[in-house]
């Protein structure tokens, strides 16, 4: 991981809008559940299709793990939010992000004989917006700005001091 | 490029000056006001839309915490044992048996097996988690040997174990039914005979003051009908038809919907039936080993018109007018409880019916292929049935109002009307969205209530209740508790004489009306259908 980027203005503004809005994205996502009690991912787990269905299905049906899986959504979202968009500890931020967005894309991969009961807003096949997403998130992982522009940068500041 | 190369690196920022700049600072929490942003943006949109919901509900004059109160109470297991007799152990008894708690062996083995297979197969654990009945099935009687083997097992199975599992004392096999309703150790009734046996029976239960717990349809003729209610009446024993209907969760919400007249004036109902298979049009399997042997033939015709020994009208009886009334009798009975349970309305005034057999010829003589119109002027209101056994196509109840339209089924969906004078508005507004449902109820967030993916996509798009309990339980059981506690506890029951006999007289409209193919009419004085 390089730590002394030298990146253009045009980059370093582009990768640290990419950055906030895909924090933006992840946040409100969060945010939302929390504000929903009602909320909960039994609906998505359920209708899961493809190699890994089966899985995400038995984790639905056992209440407690579905409390979890709830919680871990709910908070996990938010805070990955929060964190890219402030550029704070991005890195782990960032890794958590890749995860959760692989968890959404295998449990609801856009096979050619998938059908989900969820409504999707697009047209997809193989290829749907969380994998956009997630490839952005990894891009941003090599690319980080963070320590230029974000509380990052005061961290790294503070421990080189 | 080259030139436009930045120095980002924060060290060399910083060589000057040791230590953190207003540079520093200020570059480090440039984005942070984004996050405030959000979260400004987040509330504000959440503040509107609780307006709206909140606007929604009381235009309603809904209780956004308002919740249907448990419909039977939990009681203590110290209760006093009631000892019952089944009349009729075919698949229909079988089932009620297991509602009780004596479930055949074989079934626990099968459940077993299948959640072994199937995490999702939860019928195992939600049987175990039944509350027991405090109940004992003391006697058994079934014109069919086969029948009543299957029952003397059940019996046993107190324990609710699988096939090599302990056991309890068996049932007594009566010969018949009299001899079961005249034994002392009987206090409550369960029959589950063929249509043309209801009447007898339960006459006879109700005059030697048994319990009785039914099967619908109440009765073949509209003077039996009137014979039944009268032996119930005087003897005055505790009834339940079994309309299990009564114990669903989505009617108890139609109830308060109607109740808080969301839907405005209702004008019309339509309620269907729709099946498309041999089991469903009453093609049921002839057991291989039936014969005239272990088939008490006499009896089972008992009151119906003698006709020689037909295993075919034993095991399908439902295809002819000597022990059955068909669709109206088993199926139109089920929607019009539920529309009676809802809407309390009564024996209608007129009914003309039409249909045929269009698609089951078999030699059957009830029709395939039935539509019935009710009228209710004092309501002003008709209730249409719409029936055919050759096509699967599920309809849900639907109930008509000038400011709404309410789609009934387990779960239920309250739409605005477009036109409606009490919404316009609220929909004018946007508070009431038109292409969206403004009510939506889906059975529960525990076991069952899951079973249906669509919850959450729902539950954004509606109001959405909370589950009973929010655990899965069988209606049948319900109902059977339900009955149960009106015997020991003289509580209510929710299908009782009045609902039955109601039922009944609906039915047979229907069914004269089709025999004779004109519109007829109720004479409340006479007590008869007449026509013209």
């Amino acid at each position: 991981m390089q730590n002394n980027s030298n990146y253009s203005r045009k980059q370093l503004i582009l990768l640290t809008a990419l950055r906030v809005a895909i924090g933006w994205h992840l946040m409100y996502e969060g945010i939302v559940k929390i504000f929903q009690p009602e909320w909960s991912s039994y609906g998505y787990l359920m209708d899961s299709k493809g190699w890994f269905s089966e899985f995400f299905q038995d984790m639905a049906s056992n209440p407690s793990v579905l409390n979890v899986i709830d919680f871990l959504n709910m908070w996990g979202l938010t805070l990955v939010g929060f964190t890219m968009i402030a550029g704070v500890f991005t890195k782990i931020a960032k890794i958590g992000a890749i995860i959760m967005l692989l968890f959404y894309f295998v449990a609801h991969p856009p096979l050619m004989m998938a059908d989900y009961i969820f409504p999707g807003e697009g047209s997809y096949l193989w290829v749907n917006k969380n994998l956009i997403e997630l490839l952005a998130v990894a891009v941003l992982f090599v690319f980080p700005t963070g320590h230029i522009i974000g509380i990052d940068r005061l961290i790294r500041n503070y421990r080189n001091k | 490029m080259e030139e436009n190369t930045l120095n980002t690196n924060p060290t060399d920022n910083n060589k000057k000056a040791k230590g953190i700049g207003r540079r520093d600072v200020l570059k480090s929490l440039v984005t942070l006001p984004f996050a405030g942003a959000l979260l400004y943006g987040a509330f504000r949109k959440r503040q509107l839309e609780q307006y709206k919901h909140s606007k929604l509900l009381s235009t309603l004059s809904l209780d956004s915490t308002s919740e249907v109160p448990a419909y039977i109470p939990k009681r203590d297991n110290d209760e006093k044992l009631l000892r019952i007799g089944i009349i009729g152990t075919g698949g229909r008894g079988l089932y009620l048996m297991r509602a009780m708690g004596y479930i055949q062996p074989k079934w626990i083995d099968e459940w077993t097996e299948s959640a072994l297979d199937n995490k999702q197969d939860t019928r195992l654990e939600i049987y175990k988690q039944q509350q027991d009945l405090n109940v004992s099935i003391n006697g058994i009687c079934d014109v069919f040997s086969v029948h009543l083997e299957a029952a003397l097992e059940a019996s046993a199975n107190l324990y609710r174990t699988g096939t090599n599992g302990k056991r309890s004392a068996p049932a007594k096999v009566y010969k018949n039914y009299k001899e079961l309703i005249a034994s002392d150790d009987i206090d409550a009734v369960v029959i589950a005979t063929p249509d043309h046996w209801h009447a007898p029976m339960i006459i006879e239960a109700a005059r030697a003051g048994k319990h009785i717990y039914a099967e619908k349809p109440l009765s073949l003729t509209v003077e039996e009908t009137f014979e039944i209610e009268k032996a119930l009446r005087e003897n005055n024993v505790v009834f339940q038809l079994g309309h299990q209907n009564r114990q669903i969760e989505s009617h108890h919400k139609a109830i308060e919907v109607i109740k808080k007249n969301i839907l405005g004036k209702i004008t019309l109902v339509e309620t269907y039936t729709n099946r498309n298979s041999a089991w469903g049009a009453w093609v049921y399997d002839i057991h291989p080993d039936a014969n005239p042997r272990n088939i008490d033939w006499k009896e089972f015709l008992g009151p119906a018109p003698y006709h020689p020994f037909s295993a075919e009208r034993f095991f399908r009886w439902r295809c002819w007018w000597d022990y059955s009334t068909g669709l109206t009798g088993d199926l139109f009975t089920h929607e019009y409880d539920v529309i009676n349970q809802i809407l309390n309305i009564g024996i209608p005034h007129s009914a003309a019916a039409s249909g045929g057999i269009y698609f089951w010829k078999d030699g059957r003589e009830v029709p395939d292929v039935l539509n019935v119109s009710y009228e209710y002027p004092n309501m002003e209101m008709n209730l249409i049935y719409s029936a055919t056994l050759a096509n699967e196509q599920h309809r849900k109840k639907s109930f008509f109002g000038h400011d709404g339209y309410m789609e009934l089924d387990n779960d239920l969906v309250v739409y605005a009307d477009r036109e409606s004078t009490r919404y316009r508005e609220a929909i004018t507004d946007g508070i009431i969205p038109l292409e969206k449902p403004m009510i939506t109820h889906i059975p529960g967030r525990g076991i069952d209530a899951i079973s249906s993916p669509t919850e959450q996509y729902f539950a954004q798009r509606g109001l959405l209740y909370t589950f009973r309990g929010g655990q899965q339980v069988d209606t049948a059981y319900l109902h059977v508790k339900e009955w149960l506690d009106a015997i020991r506890f003289g509580t209510p029951v929710s299908c009782g004489v009045k609902e039955s006999v109601e039922e009944a007289i609906s039915a047979h409209m229907g069914t004269v009306s089709y025999r004779e193919g004109k519109k007829v009419f109720w004479d409340e004085d006479k007590k008869q259908i007449v026509t013209g």
